[in-house]
Formats: C-alpha cells, structure tokens, sequence
C-alpha cells in the first residue's frame, strides 16, 4: 500500500532522513519508532505530499507522491504532530470546512460529520471553539478530521504525546476500534505506544532504519540476550573466570558488595542451554554459596534503547 | 473554485468568530467619519475630495491588520500542514484567503457610503468623482490587502507581517509621490510615476477611469498573489 524506496531528505546540511526504504502492506499496521529528531516526522510529511524528498521515490497506493499527489492525498488521512487546529473555529464548522475541501457533497455533509463525531465521541463539544478543548478532545478532533473522507490509509505522528494517562488509553482505543479495516502507519518516541498496537515495527535513528519485524522478531534479534545477575559469596576473582570460561557466557562485570555482603556478577549470556542450572552447578561444585540468581530476558525496550543509542556510545 | 469557496468561508467564520474584525471594521468606519467631517467643513463644499485623499493612508494602516493572520497563524499553529495535505491546491488556497481578506475591505467601504449619501443630501454632488473614488479606493485597498497576505505567508509572526506590509505598501504608496519623483534622476521619473500607486488613485479619483489604471491595479495584485502562491510553495524547497 505504501512503498518508500531509497528516501533521502535534506534541509542544508542536516540530513533529516538518509536512505529509507520500507514497505506497508494493506491492513497492516506499522509502529514508526525512533527518538526524537530521528525523521520520523519528516518522513511522514513526504508521505502525505507536504513537502517532496531530496531524493528517492514514494508511492502510495501504486500513486506516486511528486506525480500524481491528488490521488495519494485523497486516500490518507492525516494527524500531524500535536494535531494543529484552528482554535478559533468550532467543532462542527470545522469539520465541515474539511469535509468540504475533501469533496464530501453537501447534501451528505451533515451526516458525515455526525457519524464521525459520534465515533470520536465529540457529541458533547461540537459547538464549542476548538481553542478552549483539552489536549485530549483536540486530539479527537484531530482525529475526526483525518477519518472524515474514509480513506484506507491513516497516518499518525505521534498522537498521543501530551496527553494525560487516562486519555492516552482513550485515545489508543479509539485508534484500534476505528483502523480495523485501514492500513496505518503510527509514529512515536515511545515503544509501548507501538509495542501494544502495531503488527510491524520499523525503528529509526538519525534519519535511517536500524530495525524492522515483529515485536517478538525484534526481541530476538539482538546479540547477548540474556542478562544474569548472581550474588555469589567467594573469591571474585576466581569466579569471575569461572563464568567467563562457561560455554554461553560472553561478558561478566562485577559489581563489588560492600563489606561482609557478596559481590553481584552481572552476565550476558546466549539465550541457548539452561545458563541458570549452569550457574548453579559451578557454584555448587566449587563450594561457593548462592545468595541471589536472577535470570533477565531482554525487553523490547531494551533492544530499542540499544538499537538507538549504539551510535553514539561508538563515538 | 469549489475549494476556493471552502477556504474563503472558513476565513471569514475565523474573522467573526474573534473580535478582530469586528474591532478593524468598527475602528475604520470611526476613523473614516471623523476624517469626512473633519475635511467636509474645512473645504465646505458638497465634495468628498479631500476624503478619497485620505482613503490610501487609512488602508495603509488597515489592510496589514486585516491580512496580517492570515498565513502567518497557519505557519505558527502548523495548520499549514494540515491544509496542504488536503486535496488542494496552493493557489485555491491563496485565492480563498485573498477574497475573504477583500470582503472585508469591502465591508468597511459599504458602512462608509452613508458618508456620500449624506454629503449629497447636502448640495449638488457631482456623482463622477464619488464612483471613482470608490472605485479607486477599492483597486488600492486590494493592492494592499495582496501585498499583505504575501508578506504574511513570509512569517509566524502577525506583528511583524503587519509592520513590514504597511512600509512596503507606505513604500509603493510614495515612490509615484511628487515629491520622490522630484528628487529622482529624469530617466526614472516616468517609471516611479507608473510604479507608484498613488498616481493611479489620483486618476481614477478625478473620475476618470482609465484601462491603464485598471490595468495597473490588476497586475499589482496578480504579480503579488503570484508571489505568495510562491511563497507557499516555498516549504518544499528545503
Ligand atoms: N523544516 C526543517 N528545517 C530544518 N530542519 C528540519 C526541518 N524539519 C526537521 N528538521 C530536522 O530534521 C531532523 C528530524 O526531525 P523530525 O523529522 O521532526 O524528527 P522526529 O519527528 O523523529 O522527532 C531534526 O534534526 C530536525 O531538526
Ligand atoms: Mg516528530
């Protein structure tokens, strides 16, 4: 549905996006994550015919975003970052200048607008100047706006940041009961906001792609995926080589105990064989004791903060 | 032309939505009654000459605060990427904005008029120069009201699109001025004559109405509509 191939963009010096390619298949559902500054923005403005790529092609729908833009921006719908609004117009005035603009004919306009608006449940402010909403209804609005003309395609910058907990779970809601049937693309900073929605999710860092898959592809695909914490009593040293000589294991760090308390021996290890009962037995055989065993299986958070910041600890 | 409509009807439910034009409307027709009567007994005479000569540095002031939000607050809200991501195009858009900003205009010299029909009831008024002189005042208005809706699309900033519209608007206004045109080298003199748009107004005051004037006026406006319709555009450049 949506094919982005080899997209660079520019402004002056700073490249925003580097080389981007990616695909989104019909009714499915991609987490767009990377934290901030990553481009996902800039990614999505390409996407929706704001503003054209320095290089590489989009198409949307078979539609090719510089060619034919009319096409691609009739089938998205589209909730920038922070759903800017005309705070000076009410609710239904509004959506009814966008339904305008979207070719909804008159006759039907008002019904439109009534259904979306039920759906997002706006009933309540429908007359009331957009200004004076909470972040939460604007958000709604926002919404409404970008569902008006039915498209199948709906893309979504970040719609939840600001929000307090309790309408972020609102908000979620609605997005999954109203993009059953559309392909969307959701953009956020945050991994839960993706984790729990999206069937794919594409990771982002300085403008290109660092990951892509599943949420559990994802949280498989990176090296030394295990973490073991063990408080071991005995000679450190000793230990510590002990460890490191086990077949799984690939790095030991100790964090030294004070005073009569153990030292905690931190292990990264490969998520083949038991490296628990491992542990276990080198303790027992050896004559050491056991305070604590605590086995850590890496986190989809911690794939992508690792993904993410692995640049910069490089540098 | 469908979406022009959409756009020009959503400007003017944001203009009287807020008190903004009711405040510009309410100040100008004071402002214009006050300068009417003020010049009406000082010439004494059933003629609103001396208002229509007024007119310009009214407006000057005027036309910025009416054209002032209207791309400058899309810019600073980021409604702008909104409105851009919609089946439209960048020129519907311009005109839209431009035809809201226009009805304004026309508006404020509509709650003026009973300023002629009373100077009429008054003595024997020569109609001529009335009708041009609305005529006149209309063209410049629009003049002004589309350098400032291109200027607006330059910045967020309402204020400073107000200030830099009203000097470069102050700016075309005096150039054609004699006294400019006096100090100027011989061989510029016809062109800041023709540039300026003060000697145009002056014609088509007296009463004559000229296709040259007309002519003029239009392509002040098509020429910075064009700009703003590239202005707009602009975002793309990066
Ligand atoms: N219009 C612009 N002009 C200049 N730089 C920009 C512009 N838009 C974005 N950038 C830069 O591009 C990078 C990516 O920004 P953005 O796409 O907004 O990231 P994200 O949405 O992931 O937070 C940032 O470094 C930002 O400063
Ligand atoms: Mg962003």
């Amino acid at each position: 549905m949506i094919e982005v191939k080899g997209v660079t963009k520019r402004f002056g010096p700073t490249i925003a996006v580097n080389n981007l390619s990616f695909e989104v298949k019909k009714g499915e559902v991609l987490g767009f994550l990377g934290p901030n500054g990553a481009g996902k923005t800039t990614m999505m403005r390409i996407i929706t015919c704001y503003m054209p790529a320095s290089d590489g092609i989009v198409k949307v729908a078979g539609h090719d975003t510089l060619t034919d833009s009319f096409k691609v921006r009739e089938r998205i719908g589209y909730l920038p970052e922070s759903a800017p609004l005309y705070l000076d117009m009410d609710v239904t005035d509004y959506l009814s200048f966008v339904a305008q603009v979207r070719g909804i004919p008159s006759n039907v306009r008002r019904e439109r607008i009534k259904k979306i608006t039920d759906a997002c449940g706006l009933e309540k402010v429908l007359g009331k100047d957009i200004g004076t909403l909470s972040k939460g209804y604007r958000q709604r609005v926002g919404l409404a706006q970008s569902l008006i003309h039915d498209p199948d395609i709906l893309i979504l910058d970040e719609p939840t940041t600001g929000l307090d907990p309790g309408q972020i779970i609102e908000i979620r809601e609605l997005i999954k009961r109203i993009g059953r049937e559309k392909t969307i693309i959701l953009c956020s900073h945050i991994l839960p906001e993706v984790s729990a929605t999206c069937d794919r999710i594409l990771i982002i860092n300085e403008g290109q792609k660092v990951a892509s898959g599943t949420p559990e592809e994802l949280a498989t695909a990176t090296e030394g995926n295990i973490t073991v914490r063990a408080k071991i009593h005995g000679k450190d040293a000793e230990i510590r080589e002990r460890l490191e000589a086990m077949e799984n294991v690939i790095g030991c760090r100790v964090i030294t105990g004070g005073g009569s308390s153990p030292s905690t021996f931190v292990l990264k290890a490969k998520q083949e064989g038991d490296i628990g009962q491992e542990v276990f037995k080198m303790v027992v055989e050896n004559n050491y004791s056991l305070s604590e065993l605590r086995i850590e299986r890496v986190s989809l958070e911690d794939v992508f903060l690792h993904l993410t910041t692995k640049e910069r600890e490089a540098e | 032309m469908k979406n022009v409509i959409a756009v020009f009807q959503k400007e003017l439910r944001s203009y009287f939505n807020s008190p903004m034009a009711y405040i510009v409307i309410i100040l100008f027709v004071g402002f214009a009654n006050w300068l009417f009567f003020r010049s009406f007994f000082m010439a004494n005479s059933a003629s609103m000459r001396m208002y229509f000569s007024m007119l310009p540095w009214l407006f000057m002031v005027f036309a910025p605060l009416i054209t002032m939000r209207l791309w400058a607050e899309e810019k600073k809200l980021n409604t702008l990427e909104l409105l851009m991501t919609m089946p439209l195009k960048d020129w519907e858009a311009v005109l839209g904005k431009f035809f809201s900003s226009l009805f304004l205009l026309v508006s404020m010299l509509v709650l003026s008029l009973p300023l002629a029909i009373n100077v009429s009831s008054l003595g024997n008024m020569d109609w001529g120069p009335v009708i041009g002189g609305y005529l006149g005042a209309f063209l410049m208005g629009a003049a002004y009201l589309s350098i400032g809706l291109f200027i607006s699309s330059l910045t967020q900033n309402q204020i400073i699109a107000a200030i830099i519209s009203f000097f470069v608007c102050f700016g075309l206004w005096i150039v054609g001025e004699s006294i400019v045109v006096f100090l100027a080298p011989a061989s510029l003199v016809g062109l800041l004559e023709f540039i300026g748009l003060g000697s145009h107004f002056e014609s088509i005051g007296r009463g004559v109405i000229d296709s040259r004037d007309l002519i003029y006026y239009l392509t002040v406006i098509g020429f910075f509509l064009y700009l703003n319709v590239k202005g707009v555009e602009s975002r793309k450049w990066a």
